[in-house]
Parts: C-alpha cells; structure tokens; sequence
C-alpha cells in the first residue's frame, strides 16, 4: 500500500520495521522529523525512545544497547556528526552493530539547513580515529530507505561494525510514495558477545583498549580482513543507460536524481551519456569503474561538495580516462538543466578532442 | 572465652602500604625488611601477638592479599 | 579455625595494577563482596571508565565494557533501557563524572535512570599523572596547580552528591570514604543500599567514595588516609545526602 511520505519518517518508519528497538537522538536541522517520529512510533511498538542531551550521550546509549544486543540507532546531521566520531570509533573497535543516519547539511561549522554531500569524506574514511571503515549507504529517493534501512540493520549485525546511511537535507525532507510491502526484516542473528549478565556462564568483557602493542596490530588486522571482505561482498550500484555511453556522469544520492535529469535531456539532444550511481560509498565500486574505462574514455563526477568522491573515482580508475568534475557546495541545490549544460560542454570537448586525435 | 586470631598474607600481593599495620588494635602486624618479587617490603604478622581476628586488616587491605582465621 | 575473611569469589586472580594505599583496590574489592552478597552475579553489568579504574575487566568476575571517557552514564543508560531487569553499574572517577562527563551523569540523574553510579573521588586525575580533578580543593598543588588551586583560573571544587541531590530524578545519594575501617564498613553498606535502590526501581543511584591517592598527593598512604578525615571530609561531608525512600 502507497503512502505519501517525508523522507525522515520513512526512514523512521522502516528502521521501526526492521527490527529497531532503540533510539536516542539529539535535534538538528534538517533530521528533526525522524527523532519527532520516533518519539512517537518508539512507544507505539514497545521500542524505547531517548532524547539525549547531546549526540555525544546518543552514540554512547547506542553502543549500551548494542552490546547488551539490540538493535539500536542514532542520527543527526553534520556538527552532530562530528560528535560522535569518537563513539563510532569504539563502536568499530568493539566490534559492535550499530546504524548511524546523517541527513547531511552545508557545511563546515555551522553551516545551514539545506542539503549538501559534503560529508562524504567524514563517512567513508571512517571519520574517527584509528584504522576503521564504516559501511556506508547512500539511498537516492524515498522508496530506497525502505530497502537501505533493512541492509543497514543486518550488515551491522553480520559484520558488528557500523553503519552509516548518509541522507541529505532534501531527502529527508521531500515526500514521496512510498511502499513497504516489500520490506523484510532482517533475520535475528546469534550474538554470543552481548553483555546480559553471567548467569551460568563465564563473565564477558568488551573493550577497545589493548596495551600489548602487538595484540593491537592484530585486533586491527582482524578489522581489515573483516573489511576486505565487505568490499568483495557487499558493493552496490546502479547503472542508467550506461550500455552505449560515451561519457558516465558518477553521482549518489540526491545528486544523482538531479544528474538522472540532467541525462534525459541530454540523451534527446542525442548525447550518449550515462549515469553509475553507487549505493554503497565504501565500500566504493571500484571495480564497476575499472570495466567501465575499458570502453569509455570520459567520467563526469557530480557531487554537491567542493569535491570528496572525485577521490575515490581517480584512485578507482588509477590514472586512465579523463575524469571531469562539477560541485556545488554549501546546500546549493542545483537544477537538472544547470547540470546539463556543463556536462554538455565537457561531452563535447571531448568528442571535439576524440576527433582532432583520429584525424 | 577469648578469640584468637590469626592471619595469612599474600606476600605477592602486598605493597607494603602499612594500611594493615594502623588498622590493627592489638598490634600484630608490622613492616618486615623481606622485598617480594616487586620489590615491596612487605606486612607481616607476628604469631606471638593478640589477635583476635577482627579482620580490620583485611577490611583495609587494598590489594587483598589477606585473609584472616578465628577459633 | 573458621574463616572470617577471604578473597571474594567474583574477583579474579589478576594482582591489582593499583599503586600502594589506592582506594580503588578497597572499592574494587567492595563491589564484588555486594555483587556476590547479594546473589547478583547472573544480573551485574558495569561500564569501566577511562581512569584508572579502567582494567574493572581484569578483576570483576561478571560482564564488563569500557566506556569513552566521561560516557558512563549514556552507555550504562543504554544497557539498562534494554535489559532493565539487570543491576547495571558505572564506575567513574572524578574527570569521568564531573568533567567530560558532567553532561551524560548529570542527565542520567535528572532522567532517573535506575543506575548505579560509584564515584570515586579523589581530587586528581591519577591515572595520567596527577592533574587537577573538579574536585581538586583550593589551594592543593596538581600538576596543572603547581602554585595551588587558584579559584579565579580554575574554579572551585564541584560536590557531586549535592548537585545531583537538586534533581528530582535522583533516588539515593551518600557519601562515604574508604580512609579507615570503619568508614569502609559503611561505604560497602551505601554500595548495598544503592543497589536495593535500583532493584526497587527507585531511580538514579550515586555512592561517591572519598578515596585515597598517595602517589599524586605526594602523601604515604597513611598520611593520604588521615589527610581525607582532616582535610577533604571537610569539603565533602560525608553521610546520606538524599534518599527518597525516608
């Protein structure tokens, strides 16, 4: 069944439906819907629901829940964001499950309500401190969230690491059709590490401090090997029309709406120009970029940031093809035809180039 | 009737923090000039003495190292 | 010969990494004789801070996570909102709670989240070398108050129990000290009220514990003893601050 939906309450909606039992949150700008939601959905479905004084006391009640086994969550937006880095370090040391929601607004400091990608890098690199990844999910309409919650939830709890689901101010804000029919709860998985009290069995403990330097370097092999083997599982992507392509626009999220658009109304200008929307940031899909240059020379990189994932997309492509780039950052949200105009201008140079090097 | 006590010290354990030793009512503790293995000199308790076992010392004892006996 | 006194059955057989005369030991000890006492070793869950109480996972014989520094409270707040009918415990010092923390502590309070929290109170910051603590007294001489706490740069020392007494979500507050034997017997009989308070429902629990740091007081331990019945008890008075339950 059909409802018309605010992104931040969808996401509420579907993380309540794939087994999220608790939520603290702190208000910010542009995500108050999806803490408003849950104060009231939480109660409704036996859930707990806390306020908490700051996003730094919220990833700390996750990662309580967490170890005591339940499924729980935070969000916030950028400055909240940056709070919590040092919680979300533990979290991946301690090797617990746990979904993180940034609905990513300009930036830095302050910045505003509006919607940006400029977070890409705090997400992907890990963001706090040490040797540590986040899976990172980046949904691109409102329907999405009703597939990417569930994924969050259970690739938390397969890996025991966190997950991040970077939305943007506009996503959560827009409403759309959404369906849940199709959700599935993520299975419950054994979890013989929670702290539940030691009845009858030998007393557990969780911690990230490890004093033995060499003990250390191989809890943190132990993450990488675990990383390694996200990245060879768990990559996600979309491609639209990238079959005939001469040129593939790479985007995500909001940004990759706005470049579909642009890419329409292009392809009836008859320009062969195709889209890679990745679903996961990181890990990134590396290897869907290194098929795509064996046959396409030009990459146009569209992000709404002064450029974070035109990184991931060079190293991708380790020097071959011509990578191109066009950002706005600060929550401006730019128009399709805004965009269609500069990647025109770029396809055709380089058709122009293509000609002048075959003649 | 009168108690009499009597108490073992996990010499490994102490730290020589004399903690034992002020504690005591009867006196029947004192620093001893043997190091252990970390290099502390130890409490020690003299078996000639009056104890009662109260457990005072135990009840001080930071490092619980000892345990204390009463017939 | 019976015995009268003998090693706790929940701590381990791990030497405390303590300096000689620290409180913790005494605390530590304390904690395990309750837990064991009251039959409550299936239930307790503790959260270890940053601080030199943070190897609690070397000693205790039950299940327990090291917190980030100063985030006790939230994470035992998110242990107990998912298993409420465990005793769920934070063990903090004095950075931990009235510090960085002051925020997740104060709030847990204010909540009445039916916790436990052991404050150890030992005016400094022991485990990174003896920095001024909230509660450093005026005039003591820390690392950072080499010439004296100085309350025009740095403030004056914060009481806990009283602060925390303000809000309404509170339930059971008393201070104790672990200086002398008979201040330890009472200490370990708040530790065993503020776990009936939480069993009971009651709301937040706070037994803060004047304990003794030799080595960063320059102060043999015994000196260290005498200098909290002279000196800190006077700052800090001792006995039940708040109980509902009266």
């Amino acid at each position: 069944m059909r409802r018309l939906m605010s992104g931040n309450a969808a996401l509420g909606e579907a993380a309540v439906l794939s087994g999220c039992t608790h939520y603290f949150g702190y208000p910010i700008t542009p995500q108050n819907e999806l803490t408003e939601y849950m104060a009231k959905r939480m109660p409704e479905v036996g859930g707990v629901f806390i306020q908490s004084e700051s996003e730094i006391a919220a990833i700390n009640m996750v990662l309580g829940a967490a170890a005591a086994g339940a499924r729980a969550m935070t969000s916030s937006s950028g400055p909240g964001i940056s709070l919590k880095q040092e919680g979300i370090s533990y979290l991946a040391a301690d090797e617990l499950p746990a979904v993180i929601v940034n609905m990513v607004r300009g930036g830095p400091g302050m910045g505003n309500i509006s919607a940006a990608q400029s977070d890409y890098f705090q997400a992907t690199r890990g963001g706090g401190h040490g040797d540590y990844k986040n899976v990172v999910l980046a949904p691109g309409s409102v329907q999405e969230l009703t597939t990417v919650m569930p994924l969050a939830f259970d690739l938390a709890d397969r890996y025991r690491n966190p997950v991040i689901v970077l939305g943007d101010g506009m996503l959560g804000q827009m409403m759309e059709p959404v369906d849940f029919d199709g959700l599935v709860r993520p299975p419950d998985c054994e979890k013989d590490y929670i702290l539940t009290g030691a009845q009858d069995r030998p007393a557990r403990k969780i911690h990230s401090l490890i004093f033995d330097t060499k003990l250390q370097e191989e809890h943190n092999w132990k993450l990488f090997r675990k990383f390694q083997l996200m990245e060879q599982r768990e990559v996600r992507y979309e491609t639209y029309l990238t079959d005939d392509a001469e040129m593939i626009v790479v985007a995500y999220g909001i940004g990759a709406r706005i470049a579909k658009g642009a890419i329409r109304r292009l392809r009836q200008g008859g320009l062969k120009i195709g889209l890679l929307r990745p679903i996961t940031l990181w890990p990134f899909p590396t290897k869907a970029l290194q098929e795509m240059v064996k046959t396409v020379g030009d990459f146009f990189v569209f992000e709404m940031s002064a450029g974070q994932m035109i990184e991931d997309v060079k190293l991708a492509l380790e020097g071959k093809g011509r990578v191109h780039f066009y950002g706005r950052p600060g929550g401006v949200i730019p128009m399709p035809i805004e965009l269609a105009r500069i990647i025109s201008r770029h396809y055709l140079q380089a058709q122009a180039r293509a000609d002048r090097k075959s003649r | 009737m009168t108690l009499t006590g009597r108490i073992r010290i996990d010499i490994e354990r102490c730290k020589g923090c004399a903690l034992c030793i002020e504690s005591c009512p009867k006196e029947c503790i004192f620093l001893s000039e043997e190091l252990n293995l970390k290099g502390y000199y130890v409490a020690s308790f003299d078996p000639s003495s009056q104890c009662t076992g109260c457990g005072n010392c135990a009840l001080m004892c930071p490092d619980v190292a000892i345990a204390v006996e009463r017939t | 010969m019976s015995t009268m006194y003998d090693r706790p059955r929940l701590l381990k057989e791990a030497h405390f990494h303590y300096c000689p005369g620290c409180g913790h030991g005494i605390i530590n000890r304390l904690l395990m004789e309750v837990v064991d006492e009251m039959g409550l070793q299936g239930s307790a869950i503790c959260v270890a801070p940053a601080g030199c109480g943070m190897l609690l996972y070397n000693y205790f014989e039950i299940d327990v996570i090291e917190s980030a520094h100063g985030r006790g409270a939230a994470v035992a707040t998110g242990i107990k909102r998912v298993r409420p009918e465990n005793l769920v415990l934070s063990y903090q010092g004095d950075g931990d709670l009235a510090a960085i923390g002051t925020a997740e502590g104060l709030h847990a309070a204010n909540r009445g989240e039916n916790i436990t929290v052991i404050f150890v109170n030992n005016g400094v910051y022991g485990m990174t070398g003896g920095q001024m603590a909230p509660t450093t007294l005026l005039d003591q001489v820390t690392t950072t108050t080499p010439r004296g706490r100085d309350s025009v740069t740095a403030g004056h020392p914060i009481r806990v129990c009283e602060v925390f007494a303000t809000l309404d979500g509170s339930a059971y507050l008393e201070r104790v000290a672990v200086n002398k034997p008979a201040a330890v017997k009472k200490a370990k009989k708040a530790i065993g009220k503020a776990f009936q308070c939480q069993l009971d429902g009651r709301g937040f629990s706070l037994v803060e514990i004047l304990s003794p740091c030799p080595v960063n007081w320059k102060m043999a331990p015994l000196d260290a003893c005498r200098y909290i019945d002279e000196v800190i008890a006077k700052r800090f008075p001792l006995g039940v601050i708040k109980d509902t339950s009266c």
